[in-house]
């Protein structure tokens, strides 16, 4: 926290402040902190559009767009736990961890899909639930927590799965998400459609209900949340458990864009995700940030990967690319926290 | 003060200690707030005044001793407690959310919802109707220079996030506010406004506890002050018959003071 107690000034003296056009830019963003990659988004697009014009063809953002489902999906739970000025390490080994117990149920056990499914859900909700017990009982720092339960849940992925991908009778249900659907001249897939009700949802929730209220509180300011009543520990439960059931909802994305469920599928996507939520403007360190910006996220690294290859660019500078605009995000971040009146 | 003796105190305490491993922190402290006053709570650092204060707030328990409101024991553990007895408590913190807007921070913990199934079901929060209420009860303690309800308490200066913190307790507190070092933070100008703020809110009936370093604040609005020293409260002076001088020397010690009976 920063305190600026010593600094104050008085509100007749603001009336006749210069307010230089710098300045306005930083209030703006301050309020609107998703303006940012928003218009990286659109700068990159126009650029990367410029030097191949085959990078704004329907059938080519329809493949960026099916590209950034499983990340993006991933990035609404990691985003709910930054919002609480925690970190999740282990998105990505809950949501293997899940699509493997998902078609396990089926294919082993013989449990029909639906069900199947909701074992799945069941699975990733709890392991969340783990990394939230962790963090609020023992007191353990995400960081650390995560970081153990990273290495648990991809143990007990192979262990379980004997690092055999599983790929044959997967039911229908869990497969749905990988279904064709047109929109206009685009090819999405039912998967990407569910990624995107993920973010709706997940952004009514955070603006309009009294826990998305104080999970920004908790975020912000523990201790002025607790001393308004706010349960703090319950809060930060909750918000791994949510977060543990939307990694499990993306893994059936990931099953359905592969067909697949394999225990070595989407190895980066724990820091995917979390470059998705940092690009997409909310803060480290917690009660600052819209979800929507870390779909914005999602598609800004996508869209780089995505347009340098066009390009011809050599993969490797894809990721350098990704690494720079990750360190200017959390600089952008850094000048916007520093607004004061 | 006028009050006979016949008065029944709002907030009482009898006899309340605390200690902290071997450190004391209250050594059976006694404790009167009446009707309608100010009532300043001052003590040199490790008298107590913090210690005490958190008792009647409900962000600690006494070890022993009671609290009663109006003549009725009562137990508190969490602050909760207290505010459902009607005690609310600015902290010296002001425990505001800064990245929060300003009618967020008024109903943190205790937001509207709407009405119907949005609210029922959904859970849906009434955002309307508590920017303006939280606009109105600004008005209604005279802070109408702020710029929008919806703005971030972090945009705002130290006084008028002092404001916002007592446009809080006031809209909630409906028999004490408790305000601890409420101008410790702040500059001259912005100080006379909060002062302002203590007075009015005395003038609409309710009581305030002012705990305070700064011994002309305490002497500009308290009609009682209570002086607590080593745990104890040793003397509960009227600044009409004590000058500040004479208040140090009893709270530092220099000045011996009868045990308190049933002055006030």
């Amino acid at each position: 926290m920063t305190d600026d107690s010593a600094t104050i000034i008085d509100p007749a003296e603001r009336l006749f402040r210069e307010v230089s056009p710098i300045q306005r830019v930083h209030h703006l963003l301050h309020r609107y902190p998703a303006i940012s990659p928003a218009v990286v988004l659109v700068l990159a697009g126009l650029v990367l559009g410029a030097v191949n014009t085959r990078f704004f063809l329907p059938a080519n953002l329809s493949l960026v767009i099916q590209q950034v489902a499983v990340v993006g999906g991933l990035a609404v739970g990691q985003t709910l736990i930054i919002l609480t000025a925690g970190i999740d390490l282990s998105v990505g080994a809950i949501m293997i961890f899940s699509a493997i117990v998902m078609a396990a149920s089926a294919t082993t056990y013989g449990l029909p899909g639906p069900l199947a499914l909701l074992v799945g859900l069941l699975v990733g909700t709890i392991a969340g639930g783990i990394n939230g017990v962790l963090v609020t009982r023992l007191r353990l720092p995400p960081f650390i927590v995560t970081l153990g339960t990273l290495n648990i849940f991809t143990a007990l992925t192979l262990l379980y799965s004997g690092g055999q991908s599983i790929q044959k009778g997967i039911p229908d249900v869990l497969l749905w998400t990988g279904t064709a659907v047109a929109v206009g001249p685009f090819k999405l897939t039912t998967g990407v459609i569910l990624m995107v009700l993920m973010y709706v949802v997940a952004t009514w929730v955070l603006r309009n209900t009294a826990w998305g209220k104080h999970l920004y509180a908790v975020g912000d300011d523990p201790e002025a949340a607790r001393l308004a009543g706010i349960a703090v520990n319950r809060i930060l439960l909750s918000a791994y458990l949510v977060a543990g059931f939307i990694f499990a909802l993306t893994a059936w994305i990931l099953i359905g864009r592969i067909g697949a469920a394999s225990p070595n599928a989407a190895a980066d996507a724990n820091l995917d995700s979390i470059t998705a939520v940092v690009i997409g403007g909310t803060s480290l360190f917690g009660g600052r940030g819209l979800i929507f910006g870390s779909l914005l996220g999602a598609l800004i690294v996508g869209v780089f990967r995505n347009g340098l290859a066009l390009a011809g660019v050599d993969v490797l500078y894809q990721t350098l690319v990704v690494g720079v605009l990750v360190i200017v995000a959390v600089a952008i971040d850094q000048w916007i926290r520093r607004v004061r009146a | 003060m006028t009050a006979g003796p016949e008065r029944r105190p709002i907030i009482e305490a009898r006899g309340l200690i605390k200690t902290f491993g071997r450190v004391v922190g209250l050594d059976g402290a006694d404790f009167e707030l009446y009707p309608g006053e100010v009532l300043a709570v001052i003590g040199d650092n490790g008298a107590g005044k913090s210690t005490l204060v958190k008792c009647l707030s409900g962000a600690m328990t006494a070890d022993a001793g009671e609290i009663m409101v109006d003549g009725q024991p009562v137990a508190f553990r969490r602050p909760q407690d207290a505010r459902a007895a009607g005690i609310e408590t600015v902290y010296q913190s002001l425990a505001v959310v800064p990245a929060l807007d300003i009618a967020s921070n008024m109903f943190l913990g205790r937001e509207i919802r709407r009405s119907g199934v949005l609210g029922s079901v959904f859970r849906m929060l009434d955002h309307g109707q508590m920017r303006r209420k939280a606009k109105k009860q600004l008005q209604d303690l005279g802070i109408g220079t702020l710029q929008s309800i919806t703005q971030a308490v972090e945009t705002l200066s130290g006084g008028q996030r002092q404001a916002v913190a007592v446009a809080r307790a006031a809209a909630f507190g409906s028999k004490v506010i408790i305000l601890d070092e409420p101008t410790a933070a702040l500059g001259v100008r912005e100080t006379g406004q909060v002062l302002k703020l203590i007075r009015d809110l005395r003038d609409r009936g309710l009581p305030v506890i002012l705990i305070s370093h700064n011994m002309p604040n305490v002497f500009e609005v308290a009609d009682r002050i209570h002086i607590q020293r080593l745990g104890k409260r040793v003397a509960v002076v009227s600044p009409a018959t004590h000058t500040p001088s004479e208040a140090v020397a009893i709270m530092t010690g220099a000045l011996d003071v009868e045990p308190v009976g049933a002055v006030h």
